[in-house]
């Protein structure tokens, strides 16, 4: 399965739903959650994206996948506001941020990456005035979808590397390597998209 | 066959000179570029798609010059690298494989139909759909294989595809690669990969030290390596 938010293949209602839309879609909400206040909003908001999923024909255990990353950052979010602005902000903060990430992975769930790039590639057109690449916008997006899994296994090779050698759990240890991998990574990269033909 | 040449080519990267000297005319279908680590064949092989420009010298392909037709040359030059992450652009197999396709003004049904027969022939029709990072080793280098050759390129240099996998991965990359009728410019540390090929160039710290068939050539370098 899809722990990464990556595509799912599918044939239901929001993976036919053309990608522009779904981006637009996931704009307006972004911009109209600055104007929930009661907690029932959130929770119609909520309500709204799980019906969604369900429709996309994803199961529960997806959507846990998607909220788990969140845990901490809600809940020192929501401790934050439970003690500056009560419980009624704490839970309209804490449900729209979940909102609006469950939004997004829906999104990248059900819609191919060349899809997504076609319907940014398009909207950026008008950029062109301003000497913006399109191609180049949408090669960026592509590639910042690639890169979640493959700097999630370098992470892994860099705790497996500290393992090995039995090395307690450093930040800094960690940290650097990690680092210090991903520019390599970025590096080799780079110099693949110039073998096929990218700057050309 | 198209011709490769580098006329009197040298490289440095800074103060340290990695090619030296290089005159050499290659012709053949399969040539084999062997040496050992910083002997300079990794940035010749860079040198033919123009990957790498040579600091004196010149290098063409079938006349195309690398540093002022850089362009032509990478559409008629692929390039398959040691680590296949490093290669593949899109999260899953056929939008990588479709990835070198856009901006040749194809369709977006000849498009499919050549993803299509590239993903059968290289035996990842199955995989379409999956995620790129859920490949094994020798699957990612595969897609990496068939993202390269479905831009259909007249030449196929090749790093080291085959030094970060194992025995079986490798021995398919070798047959994939025996099959192809595309001149083949392949590094290797795997010297019976080289079995049937044309000819085989030694690289010894930047310098052309052997020039020759294949048992001549690798029987040169195992022995200049003891």
């Amino acid at each position: 399965m899809s722990p990464l938010g990556l595509y799912v293949p599918g044939t239901s209602l929001v993976h036919r739903a053309p990608a522009g839309l779904k981006l637009v879609v996931m704009i307006a909400a972004g911009v109209a959650s600055v104007f929930l206040r009661a907690p029932w909003q959130g929770a119609a908001a909520l309500v709204v994206v799980l019906l969604s999923y369900g429709v996309a024909g994803l199961p529960p255990r997806t959507v846990v996948r998607q909220v788990r990353p969140l845990l901490w950052v809600g809940l020192v979010t929501a401790g934050f506001h439970l003690v500056a602005n009560g419980w009624e902000r704490a839970v309209v903060v804490v449900g729209v941020l979940a909102v609006l990430l469950l939004l997004a992975a829906l999104v990248t769930l059900t819609t191919r990456t060349t899809d997504l790039v076609d319907a940014v590639v398009t909207a950026c057109r008008p950029l062109r005035v301003l000497r913006v690449d399109p191609e180049r916008v949408g090669l960026m997006i592509a590639l910042g979808i690639r890169c979640v899994p493959v700097v999630v296994g370098l992470a892994e090779d860099v705790r497996d590397a500290q393992r090995a050698r039995g090395l307690t759990a450093s930040p800094r240890a960690f940290a650097v390597p990690l680092i210090v991998r991903s520019l390599r990574h970025a590096d080799a990269l780079g110099e693949a998209l110039a073998a096929r033909g990218l700057d050309d | 066959m198209p011709v490769i040449e580098a006329r009197g080519v040298g490289h440095a990267y800074g103060d340290r000179t990695v090619l030296r000297d290089l005159d050499v005319t290659l012709i053949e279908q399969r040539i084999g570029v062997v040496g050992a680590n910083g002997s300079g064949k990794s940035t010749f092989a860079r040198m033919v798609n123009g990957l790498v420009l040579p600091t004196q010298g010149r290098v063409s392909v079938d006349g195309l010059d690398t540093r002022s037709q850089g362009r032509d040359v990478r559409r008629r030059v692929g390039f398959c690298f040691t680590d296949p992450d490093a290669q593949i652009v899109m999260p899953t197999v056929a939008e990588d494989v479709a990835f070198g396709l856009r901006k040749r003004g194809l369709t977006k049904a000849e498009a499919a139909e050549r993803v299509a027969t590239a993903l059968s022939t290289y035996g990842l029709a199955g995989h379409a759909d999956h995620p790129a990072h859920l490949l094994s080793g020798g699957q990612k280098q595969l897609l990496a294989l068939a993202s390269v050759l479905v831009t259909e390129p007249d030449v196929l240099v090749m790093d080291e595809p085959t030094t970060l996998l194992d025995l079986r991965n490798a021995t398919m990359i070798s047959r994939v690669v025996a099959g192809l009728p595309q001149q083949v410019l392949l590094v290797t540390h795997h010297l019976d990969l080289l079995d049937g090929f044309d000819r085989v160039l030694v690289f010894d710290d930047g310098r052309l030290v052997c020039d020759d068939e294949p048992t001549i050539a690798v029987a040169f370098y195992r022995k200049s390596m003891a």
